[in-house]
């Protein structure tokens, strides 16, 4: 089988199962799905040889982040007779926007690439743990201890939101 | 044997910016069209997954490997935000008992 056609492939089922995520009516169904989506997009990137940033998006968001959102979808008992919809209008406006953003997405991009010249590729392992570690604690190490302190803040958030509700229920 | 990126192998960046490109209006449009707020954050998931995406395709397409730090930090906001805008979206269900974004206009004046 080609290249071409595994790529070709595996978009598609990409973009069905995101499309998915907008339709399906109950919401642990969408989030079912949004998990197929962030596994599909790992193998889009073992194709393009980016294997470390495969393994970090199944564990940080089809296993991190998912869950959390399955979590509170469980915690809130939602299911499809109290789902809000919305109206047709709504529906149909929001297609012809995204559409017209898609056209000038795409007209924008397509000039650009058509200048742009592919680097020189040597460096297959350039997607693996032992480059990426030394690019991230060489020359982007600020950001990253940056990134820790934004870590704290969002913890110490969600910590207080959590005591305060408990505050009201007592 | 040494791989090739599969950029050398046939496949053109074009089809990567087209499949990012629709992966982010997916997410737009499920922006604009659902009002449960839960599926609202996880629509924003889906546009950074495609902003991801196209990270990715370029950095092998041009065999630098910093727009994958960047993939990487995008990936720290997102885990931050989502633990945030959950907790936030719990409790506004505890007083309101909806997650609809219809109701969420209180904070009006």
């Amino acid at each position: 089988m080609s290249l071409e056609l595994i790529a070709t492939l595996l978009g598609g089922l990409t973009i069905g199962s995101a499309l998915m995520v907008v339709i399906s009516k109950h919401p642990v169904r969408s989030v079912l799905y949004l998990v197929l989506t962030f596994f599909l997009i790992s193998s889009n990137y073992i194709l393009m040889n980016a294997q470390f940033i495969a393994i970090v998006n199944i564990i940080v968001y089809a296993g991190a982040i998912m869950v959390l959102f399955l979590f509170v979808l469980m915690l809130l008992n939602l299911n499809t007779e109290n789902e809000p919809k919305s109206t047709l209008l709504v529906k149909v406006s929001a297609v012809i926007a995204g559409g017209l953003l898609f056209t000038v997405l795409i007209a924008a991009l397509r000039e650009g690439v058509v200048m742009a010249q592919p680097g020189i590729i040597d460096a297959n392992d350039q997607g693996l743990v032992e480059n990426l570690g030394r690019l991230l604690f060489t020359k982007y190490v600020l950001p990253f201890e940056v990134s820790s302190v934004l870590f704290i803040a969002a913890m110490v958030g969600a910590v207080l939101m959590a005591k305060r509700e408990k505050q009201t229920v007592d | 044997m040494v791989l090739s990126s599969i950029f050398q192998q046939g496949v053109s960046i074009e089809y990567y910016i087209v499949l990012s490109s629709v992966l982010f209006i997916i997410g737009v449009v499920g922006v604009l069209t659902r009002r449960n707020a839960i599926i609202l954050l996880m629509c924003i998931e889906l546009m950074l997954n495609a902003v991801n995406l196209l990270l990715v395709a370029f950095s092998t397409y041009f065999g630098k490997a910093d727009a994958q730090i960047f993939v990487f930090f995008i990936m720290v906001v997102a885990a931050a935000e989502a633990t945030v805008g959950l907790s936030i979206l719990i409790l506004a269900y505890r007083t309101l008992r909806t997650t609809d974004v219809g109701i969420f206009n209180k904070l009006k004046g």
